[in-house]
């Protein structure tokens, strides 16, 4: 009784590593693993080796050197002698504007698009899927060449809008639809536009204030408050309140025809709003259906017991179905962001200067450097998406179902 | 599974790139027994498919020309339609073994891209097209203008200064190919297209109101083109070279495709012709060639003054005047070294 039976111990063994289960996994990981360095120890190799017979090298030092190119919209001031890194940040900041605003619009669409193939009108629901179906199963760089097209072929030039002229402005002669692009009038600052601005951000706090105090009341007593209305109030009647008290500091310059070209506005470029409406229309069909799928993912009993509590329908799709639905659709939703803001550089095609174009484009031409170009481009559009999923994971955890 | 694939794709590539260095370009081009050759996209008179798919042109020429030197045959050509964009990096990666597209010769890509310019075939420069009814007679009038610009071309660098130092605005609308920059201009989407000059002219030619549109006197820009090959392939630079002067030296000397054949039968009196047609001398076994390589060159696509006059002198829509582009004892820039 006195002698425990331990278990021999075994001494370790080099074919344990492809024998036995326990260590098996492990020693194929670490096989994989050295043969995937290696490969990529010979593919750098082999690309340096490459280039160095073509006669390049590898150096970033271009991107301080001189453009030499112009650039027609910018963000921020850019000249011909200004360098190519500046280039590649008019371009990134170009391809930052058209997907910011792309992943807007493309929502409003969507979700538009996507409520209403769920109405229960035929016609609408029918109008909605051909819409959905036409714009998803098409390629986006048509869509992209046909509002492009439109925008040039069948609007007038510039010149059409002279004296005697077949073209004429539209809203009382401010905006100018041309196939250069379209001509909106541009707030001058003037002394004093400060402090229209912040009474214009203290209401919207107001606001702000107000949609709290309104819940908060709710929940206790029960009592509504016209939100709306009071939030439209607080938006406009402060703002203009002191606009005309300062004297009108904030002005509009419109557009007029000059030498060439419409002189003063802003202007909108056709590659600008063909890119703009070709993303989103595109993106705007994929969020439909995730849109649907979402909404029809809430069981059918919350509709039925929203409508047994009395519950008027727009504000049980608004306060009962989307609040549950949310959660199935953020998290598809944020790679139709991320799809939109790699598509975007499509813009080529339509010659809108984003990074594709500027860095990835001219300046690898002007520059030979093709590798490092598109090294810092990759570089760029991962970081732009890695950005945009923690942006938007935040407002998914927000959204998500909260376990208490 | 995603993980083979991963691998199976980088051994691919480096397999690729280890071969491509293997082997010298004539070898490649004479095992494959066809010469890729980078050309426009299409641009009437320099490169352009026909009808039928073939491709004719100035540019198109000095590609057979090279064919009929290294594999004897004219029609041995795989045209590489390439953008301006891409042209150089295509050439650079081995995917085209000449490029011939009007491409401008600097010293930042003779020497930093890497790659050999072999002679000039065509002296040109930077004009602007405009619609007469604007009424501009200068190009120094064109302050606030829209132009239309071949992005990733030496002439957007030109454009730039040229509107810098002239202290005048202007707004550039990039475009990808000729084509495009066509139906831009066309559309009045810009007031003003800018090339070269030769580019211009071809693009007018293929107008239906040429007489519409002018071209500026302002010439602001050097623009020689020329043949284009990959740095380091001393052998093939010489090919390349050496066939474009033939066919400049061929003008000079009076042998056309019409009597070149009884030129090489017998040596004739004048030896500079002799020893270019291969009756005396050894000079196409100097570059690897048979000695008569120039007579097959010069008997399938003509000499340079034949080619310039078939595809874009003055009896052709086109209608370019040989200007720079004469031989120097006409006053001109062209000028072939001797074949001795």
């Amino acid at each position: 009784m006195a002698d425990i039976t331990e278990p021999p111990r075994e001494s370790f063994r080099l074919s344990q590593l492809l024998y036995d289960a326990r260590y098996r996994s492990l020693t194929i990981q670490v096989v994989a693993a050295i043969l995937i360095m290696l490969l990529l120890v010979e593919l750098v190799d082999n690309t340096v080796t490459n280039l160095a017979a073509l006669g390049k090298d590898i150096g970033f030092g271009f991107l301080w050197t001189t453009a030499g190119y112009d650039i027609n919209q910018q963000i921020i001031p850019f000249s011909s002698q200004d360098t190519h890194a500046r280039a590649a940040l008019v371009g990134m900041l170009n391809t930052l504007l058209v997907a910011f605003l792309g992943c807007i619009l493309a929502t409003v669409i969507g979700v538009f698009a996507g409520v209403l193939r769920l109405s229960k009108n035929w016609l609408v629901a029918r109008i909605m899927t051909v819409y959905v179906e036409a714009m998803r199963n098409t390629p986006l760089l048509i869509w992209i060449y046909i509002v492009y097209a439109v925008m040039t072929e069948a609007t007038p030039q510039p010149r059409d809008f002279r004296e005697g002229g077949s073209a004429s402005m539209y809203l009382w002669d401010s905006v100018a639809i041309t196939n250069r692009g379209v001509y909106i009038p541009e707030p001058l600052w003037g002394a004093g536009s400060g402090v229209v601005v912040a009474v214009f951000l203290l209401s919207l706090l107001g606001i702000f204030a107000l949609r709290r105090y309104a819940r908060r009341l709710q929940e206790k007593t029960g009592q509504q408050l016209p939100v709306l209305w009071i939030s439209l109030g607080l938006f406009f009647v402060p703002a203009i309140l002191a606009h005309f008290v300062m004297g009108r500091p904030i002005t509009l310059e419109y557009p007029e025809l000059g030498g060439f070209n419409f002189d003063g506005g802003i202007q909108v470029r056709n590659s600008f709003i063909a890119l703009w409406l070709a993303l989103s229309l595109y993106t705007s069909a994929f969020i439909a259906e995730i849109v649907r799928a979402g909404i029809l993912a809430v069981s059918k009993g919350q509709t039925e017991a929203a409508f047994a509590l009395g519950i008027q329908p727009n504000r049980t799709m608004q306060l009962i179905i989307l609040p549950q639905a949310l959660r199935v659709i953020v998290p598809p939703l944020i790679s139709q962001y991320l799809n939109l803001t790699k598509n975007s550089s499509l813009a080529i095609a339509v010659g809108y200067m984003d990074v594709r174009s500027t860095l990835g484009g001219i300046t690898i031409n002007q520059t030979g450097r093709e590798l490092e170009g598109m090294l810092l481009l990759g570089l760029f559009y991962l970081v732009t998406s890695l950005v945009i999923s923690a942006l938007m994971n935040v407002y998914n955890s927000s959204v998500k179902l909260k376990e208490r | 599974m995603k993980k083979t694939a991963f691998l199976g794709t980088l051994a691919v590539a480096g397999l690729a790139a280890s071969i491509a260095s293997a082997q010298s370009t004539l070898e490649q081009v004479q095992d494959a027994g066809v010469l890729r050759c980078g050309s426009n996209e299409g641009l009437a008179g320099f490169a352009a498919p026909d009808a039928n798919g073939v491709w004719s042109g100035f540019d198109v020429s000095l590609c057979r020309a090279i064919a009929t030197a290294v594999l004897g045959d004219p029609q041995a050509v795989e045209f590489v339609p390439l953008t301006s964009q891409t042209r150089f990096t295509a050439l650079a990666a081995g995917e085209v073994d000449v490029l011939v597209r009007n491409s401008t010769w600097t010293f930042s890509r003779d020497t930093d891209l890497g790659l050999d310019f072999k002679g000039v075939n065509y002296y040109d420069g930077q004009g602007f097209m405009v619609n007469s009814d604007l009424g501009v007679a200068s190009a120094t009038e064109l302050d606030g203008a829209t132009v239309c610009i071949q992005t990733g071309t030496s002439t957007e660098l030109n454009l730039a200064d040229f509107f810098r130092v002239n202290n005048m605005s202007y707004e550039p609308v990039p475009v990808a190919t000729n084509a495009e920059g066509q139906q831009q201009y066309l559309a009045g989407a810009c007031d003003v297209y800018t090339t070269d000059v030769s580019g211009l002219a071809a693009t007018r030619a293929t107008f239906e109101n040429q007489a519409d549109h002018v071209i500026l006197p302002e010439i602001v820009s050097k623009e020689p083109l020329g043949p284009v090959v990959r740095h380091g392939d001393n052998l093939w630079g010489d090919i390349v070279y050496w066939t474009l002067h033939g066919l400049i030296a061929a003008e000079e000397y009076g042998v056309t495709s019409a009597n070149v054949m009884e030129l090489a039968s017998a040596p004739t009196a004048n030896p500079e012709i002799n020893r270019m047609l291969g009756t005396e001398g050894e000079l196409g076994a100097m570059i690897s060639l048979s000695n008569d390589w120039l007579v097959n060159v010069i008997a399938a696509v003509g000499n340079y003054g034949e080619i310039f006059e078939q595809n874009i002198g003055e009896n052709t829509p086109v209608g370019l005047a040989r200007g720079l582009n004469a031989q120097w004892t006409d006053g001109g820039l062209l000028y072939a070294p001797p074949f001795r």
